[in-house]
């Protein structure tokens, strides 16, 4: 698999690492537990299109949001999410 | 020459003889031949015995479709089994050996197997060993395994020279036949990069040798011209190099044979290459394996591909026998008998299954002079080791019989495009009536890869060839070049007239063999089919067909065309088995390359590493660190070293490289507000010079890492973890500030490499320091416990921190790396006096042990702070990452795990892993818990330990035991508090 970096360019895949489920609510911080729960244990593991977060670990360390078809392996998008995002920063 | 050479120019030099040796006896081939024409030119039949039944096999197939002729190059630790006899080219003494034959390859005393055959049928495996003989499986295996097995790798290591590389291109071209030949051009006349591979040493494929015209060009002629025009366009031409499996985002794997033995000159090349091909676009243009025909005993040496016999006499001026009988159901074997017979062999006679056959063929027969039977088919091949004569019968009257002295019988079904690699990507291969075989849709694919030539459904040379140039031209296309202009390529001869017959399997032997490599016969497929496995993967299962090396090469079609009419389906709606990677064995060594051994990943050694090596330092290795152990004086044990070592730093001072502990530089505005969230314990109140123990949990709540954090200045920070945590503390900080707090303005460094750090333990470790570091003041008052400094050198920076993990006044001094050398030894040279000694990991341990400090062996993932009794850390007025799912009640009950210390009640070393349970050893209980980490205590002069234990089991006190049964050790265990040692810290406080 290759994954074409926003910073870097396409690289192999064994320079990234996955992060986790991109669609999984991300509580608040002082959320409920049952919020808690459901954001770290409830997936929906989906056959086919899948939003996905990614560190480019073996690179630029950036996280990237991947929009990815879990049965093909195909990958439709790639964008560059936290601190850098906006493509401000420093 | 032997007498099974012709007199004819081919692909061998014979001014070049090539001696090796087969099972031990001496042969002689020329340059050019592999092992199979060599043997066969030496008048050897015999490669090798069956998978099951151990029946006398030769060589069917010319190239890697071969089944049998499976051979082992080499000996020892070099030897490479399983290979195809006719993909190897011979060289000068190599050795080969044949496979899976006991005693010998001529008696083979396991062939009685065949005597067995009832008894060896389809499931065999699963009604043998189901059922009330459960025990029967381990009765049987080593028997089984020798009787049934290909050839045996070797145990010892292999200190051959692997190598791995990446190449990228626009489009690589699977197949460097004819039709792959003419898509490079068209691809490289567009101007794109390309790459040709083909797993065989010369180019054009099944076509290489043919005696054909292209466009009024020998055919020879056009492919060497065109590969000469490829290698000036700049195209990467890699024969030998088998493309194995096609992985996600357009990465091939393939694998390069640079040679098959090592070279005897002491210099080490690699033998093998293992390339990863990333390609834009892809073209298979991996051609078609001649199917063999059914009938009694056709797994005979001496039966083999009607085009194979063609390929050994014009490849190698081999004759495949010197009475030659084809049997055929399609117009392909007439083009191959011709050609033998024009080159002075016998063909007597000419078997041909369908009811009629063209005046073309008619003609042909004619011309040969053989005896043409025309709705004829065979029975039975008869003879022992090798085909003597075959009985004939007429199909539609079977009481017209013949028998045929023959010592050859070529044999051709049609043709089965080779679609393994589009199988990889997922596609389900599509029936194709004219050919009587499945292709490859070029529709199901995705808009990268293409298919041209017999995979695409064609299989005359001039479709093949115009078919290549247009697959070429698309992806010029596709890629925005500009693609030359189209071929029309014409063929003199071009043998397919008509399309192949399928057998009616009322008409065959149930001992006709369809799978070669497993020994699946006509009759195994019935019985399946009877006993309801009649899914093509459940039959694949059920009775091994198409499974190992071969995976069905020349099995499939055959199998699934009988198994169409066993059960009245219609082979349109059959979705063939799914191939599997790789297309051919693969060596590890190749897929490892040069990572092996020390090489298998990174070392990382300390700035003071030589220093250790120097002393003579027992190392371990930790993580990708390589950490002194102990330093072990002449003639000490590491026991006695590691509490010699400990004891000292509780007597007088130690010090110990601890380089390798996780650092990272926290730095901006919101460092603090950061550190806060992430700690369980309050951060926001450490003042600038001051360090502060913290707890870091995952998202679950469980406990992710530990270690202390220093307060450098207002915005600056640097924070330790454990030494194996380093990597996954850096990305969960990162992962958080990103994902969840991108606001904070915050940033991360890891600079463990920048510090050297050392450990200097022990009640007299102040003096220690203030005599290496003269006119600094390390009273109580200038640095008090968990205080922090810096000493400003000529050199750089200094800290030093107040830290403990021994439990004894002690003191963390960091530099940088360059320094650490240089410090370290002046530390030691100024502790002299106070009788300082280093010490290792082992020692660190017992301290750490006796002072009831958690470290890896607690820290493994799966436990909480309640678990640890660390949860007087959780602060309960801020929010931390982790807390919500602290919240959860089950994480206190009764069934939790808490820390405890153990005693050896018979001072006998514990074990690390080991359970603890109630009762002796004659009844034990359920597991309680475990111990994580054990020492001897030099200061309790006890056997020790830390263990995990459940509250429940903690309220009864006595009759409680370390087991580890796969020792067989039972150590009795008293429970204790896992502060060993000064539980009020009183030592640290000097």
């Amino acid at each position: 698999m290759i994954i074409d970096c926003p910073c870097c360019g396409p690289r192999p895949v064994s320079e990234f690492s996955y992060i986790g489920d991109a669609e999984a609510a991300k509580p608040d911080m002082h959320a409920p537990a049952a919020e808690w729960v459901k954001a770290v244990y409830t997936r929906t593991n989906p056959r086919g299109m899948h939003l996905e977060h990614w560190q480019h670990l073996h690179g630029c360390r950036q996280f990237l949001k991947i929009q990815r078809d879990t049965l093909t392996h195909e990958i439709f998008s790639v964008e560059l999410v936290g601190v850098y995002a906006s493509g401000e920063g420093e | 020459m032997t007498s099974f050479r012709i007199d004819k120019p081919s692909g061998v030099d014979f001014e070049k003889p090539v001696n090796f040796t087969f099972d031990g006896r001496a042969y002689r081939g020329f340059a050019g031949d592999t092992v199979a024409s060599a043997l066969l030119a030496n008048g050897v039949y015999l490669f090798g015995r069956s998978f099951k039944y151990h029946q006398p096999r030769g060589v069917m197939g010319a190239h890697v479709e071969e089944a049998n002729a499976l051979i082992t190059i080499g000996r020892g630790a070099h030897a490479e089994p399983n290979l195809q006899a006719t993909t190897i080219p011979v060289t000068e003494g190599m050795e080969v050996y044949s496979q899976n034959r006991w005693p010998s390859l001529k008696l083979d005393l396991l062939s009685i197997n065949q005597l067995a055959a009832p008894l060896l049928s389809a499931g065999f495996y699963y009604k043998t060993f189901m059922g009330p003989t459960k025990r029967s499986w381990m009765l049987y295996e080593p028997f089984i395994r020798r009787a049934a097995g290909l050839g045996a790798v070797s145990t010892s290591p292999d200190d051959q020279a692997y190598e791995k590389d990446h190449r990228f291109c626009d489009v690589l071209i699977i197949g460097g036949g004819v039709t792959g030949i003419a898509a490079g051009l068209a691809a490289a006349r567009s101007g794109l990069r390309v790459i040709l591979v083909d797993d065989r040493n010369v180019w054009g494929g099944q076509m290489a040798g043919v005696d054909d015209d292209l466009s009024g060009q020998p055919l020879d002629q056009w492919i060497s011209h065109s590969i000469t025009e490829l290698q000036e366009l700049g195209a990467e031409l890699l024969s030998r190099t088998t493309a194995f499996g096609v992985y996600d985002g357009h990465v091939h794997g393939a694998v390069q044979r640079l040679a098959d033995v090592s070279s005897h000159d002491g210099v080490r090349r690699p033998l093998q290459r293992f390339l990863k091909i990333v390609a834009k676009h892809s073209i298979l243009a991996t051609g078609a394996f001649e199917n063999p025909m059914l009938f009694r005993n056709n797994s005979l040496p001496g039966v083999m591909l009607a085009d194979t016999a063609r390929h050994f006499m014009d490849r190698f001026s081999v004759a495949c026998g010197k009475q030659i009988v084809i049997y055929t159901n399609n117009d392909s074997a007439y083009g191959a008998a011709s050609r033998l017979a024009e080159a002075g062999l016998n063909v007597a006679a000419l078997i041909d299954t369908r009811p009629s056959v063209s005046a073309a063929c008619q003609s042909l027969a004619k011309h040969i002079g053989a005896s043409h039977l025309v709705g004829w088919q065979v029975e039975k091949a008869h003879g022992r080791h090798r085909v003597k004569a075959v009985s004939v019968c007429k199909i539609d009257d079977q009481r017209q019989k013949q028998r045929i002295s023959s010592d050859c019988l070529a044999i051709s079904g049609g043709w089965n495009p080779v679609v393994h690699l589009a199988s990889h990507m997922g596609m389900a291969p599509v029936y194709s009536e004219p050919m009587g075989a499945f292709i490859v849709d070029p529709d199901s694919l995705p808009s990268h890869c293409h298919v041209a030539g017999p995979v695409a459904g064609t299989l005359d040379l001039p479709s093949c060839v115009n078919g290549g140039f247009a697959a070429g031209m698309e992806v010029a296309r596709q890629l925005g070049s500009t693609p030359p202009d189209p071929i029309e390529a014409t063929a003199m001869h071009g043998f397919i007239g008509d399309w192949p017959m399928k057998a009616d399997v009322e008409t065959l032997s149930e001992k006709a063999m369809l799978d070669f490599q497993n020994d699946v016969t006509l009759g195994d497929i019935k019985l399946a089919v009877v006993e309801g496995y009649s899914a093509t993967e459940h039959l694949k299962r059920y009775t091994t067909l198409g499974m190992g090396t071969d995976q069905g090469r020349t099995s499939n079609i055959n199998a699934i065309s009988l198994l169409t009419q066993l059960t009245g389906q219609q082979i349109e709606n059959i979705r063939p088995t799914r191939f599997r990677p790789p297309f051919t064995p693969i060596t590890l060594g190749a897929l490892v390359g040069h990572h092996v051994g020390d090489h298998a990943q990174p070392t990382r050694l300390t700035p003071m590493h030589d220093w250790h090596a120097a002393q003579g330092a027992m190392m371990v290795p930790v993580g990708l660190w390589w950490r002194p152990r102990a330093y072990l004086k002449p003639g000490e044990t590491l026991r006695e070293a590691y509490i010699r070592e400990a004891g000292n730093v509780r007597e007088n001072v130690g010090i110990c490289d601890v380089s390798t502990l996780g650092k990272i530089a926290v730095q901006g505005p919101d460092a603090g507000v950061f550190l806060d969230r992430v700690y369980t314990n309050n951060f926001a109140t450490l003042p600038v010079g001051k360090a502060r123990y913290g707890l870091m949990l995952r998202d679950d709540g469980m406990v992710l890492d530990d270690g202390t954090s220093w307060r450098l200045g207002e915005n600056d920070y640097l924070m330790t973890t454990t030494t194996g945590g380093a990597g996954a503390v850096m990305q969960h900080l990162e992962r958080l500030h990103n994902l969840y707090w991108p606001d904070l303005r915050v940033s991360f460094v890891s600079v463990t490499g920048q510090w050297a750090g050392m450990s200097v333990a022990g009640p007299k470790s102040r003096q220690v320091l203030g005599k290496a570091f003269s006119g600094t003041d390390f009273s109580d008052a200038a640095l008090p416990i968990m205080g922090v400094m810096s000493i400003k050198t000529a050199s750089g920076t200094i800290l030093v921190a107040r830290l403990s993990f021994s439990g004894e006044l002690a003191y963390e001094v960091f530099c940088p790396a360059c320094m650490g050398t240089e410090i370290w030894c002046d530390l030691l040279s100024h502790g002299a006096d106070f009788g300082i000694q280093p010490y290792g990991t082992e020692a660190l341990g017992a301290l750490r042990i006796e002072k009831g400090h958690v470290a890896g062996g607690e820290l493994d993932g799966r436990v909480s702070p309640y678990n640890l009794r660390l949860d007087g850390m959780l602060s309960k007025k801020k929010w931390f990452f982790g807390k919500p799912l602290l919240e959860r009640d089950g994480l206190y009950d009764d069934d939790q795990y808490r820390l405890v210390g153990l005693i050896s009640e018979d001072r006998q070393p514990l074990q690390a892993g080991a359970h603890v349970v109630f009762g002796d050893k004659a009844g034990p209980g359920p597991s309680q818990g475990w111990v994580s980490s054990v020492t001897y205590s030099p200061s309790l002069d006890e056997e020790i330990g830390l263990a995990l234990v459940k509250k429940r089991a903690l309220e009864k006190d006595t009759g409680m035991y370390a087991a580890n049964p796969v020792a067989g050790i039972h150590r009795k265990v008293r429970i204790v508090s896992h502060h060993f040692l000064d539980p009020e810290g009183h030592r640290m406080r000097l």
